[in-house]
């Protein structure tokens, strides 16, 4: 008798926080891929409709330039930020004059609502009165700054620099983290076998930091499927759908235009983009529970 | 001065330092920019150009954003927003993080693993049935639907974090605990949590932050203007006074102040929550 009652326990300590989950999270996220196959408006009960949001996905232009937005968005977020991001963290790792002040520096984007950063680089980024144009101009090098909002070929990767902006204290963050929990007498082995700074580097300090490295690129692909409030704030995806991403299409569909079941298999997509890289990183969750 | 001369030793070291000088200040730039932009008038910056010096320094900006453009009402409900969803979630997924933590019994990974692969989607997948589950409980255009479900998609993160810190507490203080005839929700909250309260501190810092910052569920949750937090307000606001940017950028920066203070405050728990689960 007292032997069941004790099993109890753990189930008693997690049945809210599992109920709360299921209801608010998973169910939903099951929920999203029967929205996706209805007419649903928003306000109306949804009908059955099949696969026709997907026929009609895979036939709609904006959703191939989002979908390749975000892979640009993706593969930036995994070269860049990751390649500075890890210089930043080795220049700082040592004992550096004014290092709180570099690091405050450089973490202070993170801290930041999107909305705001989306707001001051809109700034920035004006084409006649923004600081950037106006110093360009000031230089003397061109007459005229172009539009980096206003211009198609350049409104992404203006949005991106400032996604950019953001992520790299993320990813610094992290390899501080990593570099610190490097044992140095490994470094200092190296050094008296006469190994040069290069190779201790990539023989020895990158293969060290591949954990970490792992969780950096995951978590720079899942941030860069979920970008919305940037181009939200800055362009809503314009000019012409330039812009546009995953996210944002997908939002302005269900809510401007109502179309609530299309919405849906747009989630749907993203959806499976994602799937890899959470079983990614579950993969090495799970191998941190094997050694453990 | 002793860590100055132990760095400039070669020359290399100069150049690096240089280099870091010049990309900390461009790092800056946007809030000096935000900074100087919010004391001009417009006027002032659109006739003399942004590089120039101010003809004049003023807070009107401030003011309107604050007054005329509802930051007044924005900001309170921000807080009346994030305050209950933190502890809810954080109180929520202590319970939860203690029991994956520190029981056997069937479907404790499962269910692990269901916590550490929801907190990785992308939380656009489930706005629409969000939005409909909210608009059902009659929670639409309530703070409640808004907090319910920053507690709900929080849980994941808070309880894969809790949980992993959890495990390294020493089994025997629990033992002992155990012996002594302390029931379970006494060990969890007179013993483990107090245990806890360093990781607790870290990722309530960093959770602030990222509710505080939502954006996307305000604006799909909510509908009426008095009861938009901060975010949605200043998007609003955006729209409002569409070419006056001091104004703007005024509001941007009053929106920036809570999380700025916490971080400024509570730095360390801040970096210590982004690092707590990336390595061990």
């Amino acid at each position: 008798m007292i032997r069941s009652r004790r099993d109890i326990v753990p189930y008693l300590f997690l049945v809210i926080p599992v109920i709360i989950y299921i209801v608010w999270v998973i169910g939903p996220m099951f929920y999203t891929f029967y929205l996706s196959l209805t007419d649903w408006d928003g306000l109306t009960t949804p009908n059955f409709i099949g696969l026709k949001n997907y026929v009609k996905l895979f036939d709609d232009k904006v959703f191939y330039i989002s979908m390749a937005n975000n892979l640009k968005w993706l593969l930036a977020f995994i070269t860049i930020p990751v390649v500075f991001g890890l210089g930043l963290a080795m220049v700082l790792n040592v004992a550096i004059p004014g290092e709180k002040f570099f690091k405050m520096s450089f973490y202070m984007p993170m801290v930041l609502a999107m909305v705001v950063s989306g707001l001051i680089w809109g700034w920035m980024f004006h084409p006649s009165g923004g600081l950037i144009n106006n110093f360009l101009v000031w230089t003397g090098l061109v007459e005229k700054g172009p539009g980096w909002l206003s211009d198609r070929d350049l409104v992404l990767w203006s949005i991106i620099g400032v996604a950019i902006w953001r992520q790299i204290g993320y990813v610094m963050v992290l390899y501080l983290a990593g570099l610190k929990s490097i044992n140095p007498q490994l470094l200092e082995a190296a050094h008296v076998d006469g190994a040069n700074q290069w190779n201790t580097f990539w023989k020895i300090l990158l293969p060290l930091l591949t954990p970490v490295t792992i969780i950096v690129l995951v978590i720079s692909v899942i941030d860069s499927l979920r970008a919305f409030d940037l181009v939200s704030v800055m362009t809503r995806g314009g000019p012409a759908h330039a812009s546009s991403v995953l996210a944002n299409f997908m939002y302005i569909e269900a809510f401007n235009n109502y179309k609530m079941g299309y919405g849906a298999s747009i989630a749907v997509m993203l959806f499976f983009l994602s799937l890899i890289f959470i079983f990614v990183y579950l993969r090495r969750v799970m191998q941190d529970e094997m050694e453990y | 001065m002793e860590t100055a001369k132990a760095y400039f030793k070669s020359p290399w070291r100069v150049l690096i330092y240089l280099a870091l000088v010049v990309a900390t200040f461009l790092w800056l730039v946007p809030m000096l920019t935000g900074l100087v932009t919010s004391i001009r008038t417009f006027n002032d910056i659109l006739y003399n150009g942004f590089i120039s010096w101010p003809k004049e320094v003023t807070l009107e900006n401030f003011k309107t954003a604050w007054e005329r453009g509802g930051l007044s009402h924005y900001l309170p409900n921000s807080f009346i927003i994030t305050l209950p969803s933190l502890a809810l979630t954080l109180f929520l997924s202590s319970l939860g993080a203690y029991s994956l933590a520190r029981f056997k019994f069937k479907g404790n990974n499962l269910i692990f693993f269901t916590f550490v692969g929801g907190m990785l989607l992308p939380f656009q997948v489930l706005m629409l049935p969000v939005f409909k589950l909210t608009d059902w409980l009659g929670l639409y255009d309530t703070y409640w639907g808004l907090i319910f479900f920053h507690t709900a998609f929080q849980l994941g993160f808070c309880t894969f974090m809790l949980r992993n810190y959890m495990r390294t507490v020493p089994g025997e203080i629990l033992e002992a605990a155990r012996i002594d005839g302390c029931g379970e929700i006494r060990i969890w909250w007179q013993i483990m949590l107090p245990l806890t309260l360093p990781a607790i501190a870290a990722i309530a810092t960093l959770e602030f932050t990222w509710i505080f910052n939502d954006y996307l569920w305000a604006i799909v949750l909510l509908r009426s203007d008095k009861l938009k937090p901060i975010t949605a307000g200043l998007a609003t606001l955006q729209g409002q006074y569409v070419t006056d940017w001091p104004v703007i950028v005024a509001g941007a920066l009053i929106g920036t102040l809570p999380t700025l203070l916490v971080f400024l405050f509570l730095q360390r728990y801040f970096i210590e929550g982004l690092t707590l689960g990336s390595t061990k």
